[in-house]
């Protein structure tokens, strides 16, 4: 989900991003018919704010165009949100919708370009939305000024309502529009006073609600364009082979199969319909060359990955002298972690509609990085840029699927429809089983932990030796590594915000020929289990209770301390055992700003799994735009969490997956959801995002918990492989 | 030739009598409300009701349906359809939205079934249907919202 590294202060996106935000305002002026032709909207919908966000419809429908990607955490309502609020419009007039594709108008701070991840959408554009909305404001009540021939300082605007009381007049937006549109933009708008908020902080309807309610929302596999066809591709079974030749006679003789054809990903079945295009893939016969492709299996792998650790080639974190504080501990703890490849595996898969029309490109689908993917198609098709539009829709979940670094879906498809070398219309859709043989998995990872106790049982010393691949280096988010190091394999434990004075955190990047990506929450899957459990067990080992333990090393730290009392208090926590075949467990990590702590009750299940009873969570995201939201995102996160902990894993023998389908790759399901309790902490610090940080605490929370059901520490994910040997 | 009735009209498709009703229902009649999760019946994406019972459309050949009668959610109707869409706004059931017609058609055959269902007739009845966004407080929440709005009647 995740693509830049906002938040880390050091990196250089993090730079970019405060030298961009500065200069709003003057910066992105641009000509509002370019915008009306661009979005090809009618010309009675006025585009009322010069930066590209708001339009305002004759009805006074306000759309708000949203620069990030709707795939569930809710970006559409919460960005709306801030608009509505400066803009002073009535909830109800408020609409949202996915900007297109156009980096100068809707770059995503963090990244420099167009695109979602890394739980950014709200910390990103908190000033630039509510800037819009009051921008949209101005130039309303400037029109009506004009209009009326009065002063704009005598103007109100009150849900939806343009008043100048001394005259007794008053104005729709509607009304407005067209006037405001051709208003001069204010130079600054000012912004209210978070006292004056009158939506922010509450629990607005999602805007998306009704749409997804009600079977009408589209998504890419819903584009219908005329004459389009469904176009699978045969992939190959080794990451990285080539078709070598194919034989199609087969593949040609399905009814409805229209053509088959060469790309360089594999090779690209034409047919009316998705059914028809499905039977002709499996009847093709394609030689693919294999030469240099991953041959090792995981075992293999995790061989390899044990070698490597040993010798790091980054350093982290490295505070006091660790070697000395574990040389001279009264007792030294160890530990080896086997974190496994994971699927992202969006209920949707991957698709995108796109056609070629007369040298112009036009696509549909949900696109997560139109910033990559614009010019990935235009190159694919040799077109100028300003030829090729992306339209953005829903996506069925993303996970970090859809985060594509080198904008891989979107090549496949625009090649798929160069190689029919004739103006047409396709939508590429990818089957369950090429999802999850398609690579991109969150990554393969061995932590190695030592920590060291003195007499008292007090932590003296940890040192944590990662060995993970990287997806960052020699791809084009190079720019993100740190002093040639990857961040992102160790964030979550190079920051451990405990007060243990010797720390060390080292990395080992490994090369493997299997395509990884970001998953929700990226680094933090593993490091947060690891540091978690860990020090679990050095606190159990020093005699001291999960909860206190924590806080007495947290005296720093009052948001990761807010964050575990509030917990605590939710569980009214009295320790782990609680008795009747119950334990609790406990975890507490920082993601992406936002700090979330989880206790965990957990029984024996039948099957000999753990069964997770209840799930208490506080989260600590600074301001809540929208309080049900967050918790919304908390509980389907701890859902999420969970279902890898527990089933999840991508083996492969010889280089090949062995899972294919949800019978093998298990999704968790409603009678394994724990019940949910959601406090979030009141803040008035700057908003963080939420769509990813309820992740990592869950692993760690529940596995605490059954160290203390059952005395067995379960370091191999997932729990079932452990429970099975 | 298949003929047989979706929400209260009359089709007749001339497909390979092998194809999914999903795909009928997708690519031949254009109601796309019904998805794609697995092709497998493992995610319950494509529920539809087959007289009056859930049905995986991913698994159920068309040929196999002759003369049945199919509601998707586009026609789902009545005072259960009413209450569980209703619930699932007014408590936000849905984050990414794509497996929420599944969800709900099956949600409707339970409430027709058991109109004051427990938590374990909801986990038993709406086992079939996998949430990636992990719903599932929420489907529980509205379920027993709307079975409790139908008995106030």
């Amino acid at each position: 989900m995740r693509f830049g590294n906002l938040g880390t202060p050091r990196s250089a996106s993090r730079r970019h991003f405060l030298r961009v935000s500065g200069g709003l305002g003057i910066g992105l002026i641009v000509n509002i018919g370019f915008l009306e032709a661009a979005y090809g909207q009618s010309p009675a919908v006025k585009t009322v704010d010069p930066t590209g966000f708001v339009k305002i419809a004759p009805d006074s429908t306000v759309t708000v165009l949203s620069k990030h990607l709707e795939m569930g955490q809710g970006p559409y309502t919460g960005l709306a949100t801030l608009v509505a609020e400066e803009l002073d419009a009535d909830w109800a007039q408020i609409r949202a919708e996915g900007a297109p594709a156009n980096d100068a108008l809707y770059k995503n701070f963090a990244f420099g370009a167009q695109g979602t991840g890394g739980s950014t959408s709200i910390a990103n554009s908190y000033e630039q939305m509510r800037k819009a909305g009051a921008t949209a404001r101005a130039m309303l009540v400037s029109a009506a000024a004009q209009q009326w021939q009065v002063p704009s300082e005598e103007i109100t605007v009150a849900k939806g309502v343009v008043r100048h009381a001394k005259s007794s007049r008053q104005a729709s937006f509607g009304e407005l529009a067209e006037a405001a549109a051709a208003q001069p933009a204010p130079g600054d708008v000012k912004l209210k006073d978070p006292r004056d908020f009158v939506l922010i902080g509450k629990n607005l309807q999602r805007l998306d609600a009704s749409s997804k309610s009600t079977g009408h929302a589209t998504f890419t596999i819903d584009v219908h364009r005329p004459d389009a066809l469904t176009v699978l591709v045969a992939h190959p079974p080794r990451f990285g082979a080539k078709a070598v030749s194919f034989d199609d006679a087969a593949a040609r003789r399905v009814r409805g199969v229209v053509d088959v054809r060469s790309i360089p990903q594999g090779v690209a079945v034409y047919a009316k319909g998705f059914w028809a295009a499905q039977k002709a893939r499996d009847a093709l016969r394609v030689q693919w060359d294999e030469a240099g492709t991953e041959r090792r299996g995981t075992q293999e792998l995790i061989a390899a990955f044990r070698a490597g650790i040993g010798q790091p080639d980054g350093i982290a974190t490295n505070k006091g002298d660790t070697g000395r504080a574990l040389a001279t501990a009264a007792k030294v703890v160890e530990a080896e972690y086997i974190f496994p490849y994971l699927a992202h595996s969006p209920l949707e898969t991957l698709d995108c509609a796109i056609e070629i029309k007369n040298g112009a490109c036009e696509a549909w689908y949900g696109c997560q990085f139109p910033g990559i993917d614009h010019p990935v198609i235009a190159g694919v098709l040799g077109l100028p840029k300003e030829k090729v539009k992306i339209n953005v829709l829903y996506a069925g979940g993303s996970f970090g699927r859809r985060a594509q670094i080198f904008g891989e879906l979107a090549a496949e498809a625009a090649q798929a429809l160069k190689a029919l070398g004739r103006d047409a219309s396709i939508k590429l859709v990818w089957t369950r089983e090429d999802d999850i043989r398609g690579g991109s998995y969150r990554p393969l990872v061995l932590h190695r932990l030592r920590g060291g106790l003195d007499k008292a049982g007090n932590i003296t010393a940890l040192e944590d030796a990662v060995a993970a691949q990287s997806f960052l280096k020699g791809t084009p988010l190079e720019a993100m590594l740190v002093d040639g190091r990857d961040p992102l394999v160790t964030e979550g434990a190079s920051d451990l915000p405990y007060a243990i004075p010797n720390l060390r955190v080292v990395e080992r990047v490994m090369q493997v020929g299997v395509p990884v990506l970001s998953w929700r929450s990226v680094g933090h899957t593993h490091t947060a289990y690891a540091t978690e459990t860990f020090i679990d067990e050095l606190l159990a080992s020093g005699g001291k209770d999960p909860v206190a333990g924590r806080l007495a090393l947290l005296k720093g730290e009052p948001r990761y301390a807010g964050v575990l009392r509030a917990a605590a208090k939710l569980a009214d926590w009295k320790g782990a055992k609680v008795g009747a075949g119950r334990a609790r467990g406990v975890a507490v990590h920082k993601a992406f700003d936002t700090y979330v702590a989880q206790i965990a009750e957990v029984s024996r299940g039948s099957d000999g799994m753990p069964k997770v009873e209840k799930v208490w969570c506080a989260v600590d995201c600074g301001v809540a735009v929208n309080p049900d939201n967050v918790k919304s995102q908390m509980e389907g996160a701890i859902g999420f969490g969970l279902s890898a902990i527990l089933f999840d894993e991508i083996t492969l023998e010889a280089g090949q997956v062995m899972q294919s389908n949800f019978h093998d790759y298990r999704m968790l399901r409603i009678n394994e959801m724990p019940h949910v309790e959601v406090t979030v902490v009141s803040s008035k610090e700057k908003p963080t995002g939420v769509g990813e940080p309820g992740v990592p605490p869950i692993g760690p929370a529940v596995a605490n918990a059954w160290r203390a059901l059952t005395g067995q520490s379960v370091r191999h994910l997932p729990f079932s492989r452990v429970l099975s040997t | 030739m298949t003929a047989f009735s979706v929400n209260g009209r009359k089709v007749e498709v001339d497909v390979d009598p092998d194809t999914p009703l999903l795909w009928v229902l997708r690519d031949e009649l254009q109601l796309i409300g019904t998805k794609y999760g697995c092709g497998v019946a493992q995610c319950g994406a494509c529920t539809v009701h087959l007289n009056g019972l859930p049905r995986r459309a991913c698994v159920t050949p068309v040929s196999s349906i002759e003369g049945g009668e199919i509601v998707t959610i586009e026609g789902l109707e009545g005072k259960e359809a009413d209450a569980v869409k209703s619930a699932w706004v007014g408590l936000n059931v849905p984050q990414c939205g794509y497996c929420q017609s599944g969800q709900i058609m099956s949600a409707v055959s339970l409430l027709t079934e058991i109109p004051s269902p427990s938590d374990a007739d909801i986990d038993h009845a709406m086992t079939g249907n996998v949430c990636r966004c992990a719903t599932y407080v929420r489907i529980r929440a509205a379920i027993q919202r709307a079975a409790a709005d139908l008995k106030k009647g």
